[in-house]
């Protein structure tokens, strides 16, 4: 399966790798060279330079072909532009966006995108390990 | 009205100013404490310091009851984010949004930004205008209508010059609508009107067949 992530953060470097380790197409994306460490050395997939908002980036990066797209970057609003650009201008199939801010969230998943808070999963997975 | 702006920087503030002038009620939010600050010094207390993007933020504001959103920050995802949240949460009626990759005013129109306004575009087209050999130049696009108006050139060495409009092959959707000559008469063409050097052709066009217009009007 063909996948571009944007963002070589922490958990877009970790999750670029996990699926890279599964045999599928993957392209990460990153508007900082050095973000790119966080790779391991016999990632076989295609560390970008650039940003996923904007097109032509997106359409080097493959995403004509992606079946899936992810932003993970750490702001809330270029996650949120590049998601809809995946969606409303490339059609790829299946778009997830990381927004931290809860609110925002739940308003652009009412407006059809998938949407993930970190905030609200995290603060749930405290919660339940307190309790349990 | 009551018109919330988000950016209190240069554009925001040159716009408040104009925006109360006009007698309107305004609020602007800005986000950096620094540019608040001197927002509020000098402009008093129409401006709140907080993030524009956030529902919480914008419900402070009363924008439920906003007849217009404007979102002038410098940053393109942080326009297009306000205004939607403006428009999905709290259904104001306008939203305005400053953008600087002119490439991305469709999709914004699509997300449910009503009116897009950008400022790389607006300078590139002062300056194109201002190039004497430029032979095209875009005067205004018709909004919502995928047209705009351009002014050519006819620089005497165009092979058009002393062909007739009926000899050029033209784009379909383009249409011809003035002539003004190089002394300064201007006639609206007909399929008679010979092309003469020095000539500016004011036409109305579809942006994809512009290129196709100039090479026609002129010859090459």
């Amino acid at each position: 399966m063909k996948i571009v992530i944007m963002g070589c953060g922490r958990v877009g470097g970790r999750l670029a790798a996990m699926l890279d380790a599964e045999g599928h197409d993957v392209t990460v994306l990153d508007t900082d060279t050095y973000s790119f460490r966080r790779l391991p050395p016999n990632f076989s997939g295609t560390a970008l330079l650039g940003s996923g908002a904007d097109e032509d980036t997106l359409r080097k990066a493959g995403i004509q072909e992606a079946e899936v797209f992810l932003s993970l970057t750490q702001g809330d609003n270029r996650n949120v532009l590049a998601a809809q650009i995946a969606k409303h201008i490339f059609n790829v199939p299946r778009v997830i966006c990381r927004i931290y801010d809860p609110l925002r969230a739940e308003m652009y998943s009412t407006l059809g995108l998938e949407t993930i808070s970190p905030t609200v999963v995290f603060a749930q997975l405290l919660k339940d390990k307190l309790e349990g | 009205m009551y018109i919330v702006i988000i950016g209190g920087g240069r554009v925001g503030y040159y716009l408040s100013k104009e925006l109360l002038n006009e007698g309107h009620e305004v609020l602007v939010i800005e986000k950096n404490v620094l540019v608040h600050e001197t927002f509020v010094d000098e402009m008093g207390s129409i401006c709140i310091q907080g993030d524009g993007c956030e529902a919480a933020t914008l419900e402070e504001v009363g924008t439920g009851r906003a007849d217009m959103l404007v979102a002038v920050t410098g940053d393109d995802e942080d326009n297009l984010v306000a205004c939607q949240v403006a428009k999905h949460k709290f259904n104001v009626p306008r939203t305005i949004a400053r953008i600087r990759n002119p490439r991305r005013e469709k999709l914004f129109k699509e997300l449910g930004v009503d009116i897009t306004v950008s400022s790389t575009q607006i300078i590139l087209e002062a300056i194109e205008h201002e190039v004497p050999t430029h032979a095209l130049t875009h005067l205004m696009p018709l909004r919502g209508k995928e047209m705009e108006i351009v002014d050519i050139k006819i620089s005497p060495e165009s092979i058009t010059v002393g062909k007739s409009i009926r000899e050029l092959s033209l784009p379909k959707g383009s249409k011809l609508a003035l002539i003004i000559r190089k002394t300064g008469k201007h006639r609206v063409p007909t399929l008679n009107t010979v092309i003469r050097a020095g000539d500016q052709i004011i036409a109305l066009t579809p942006p994809e067949s512009e290129e196709e217009l100039r090479a026609g009007l002129r010859g090459s």
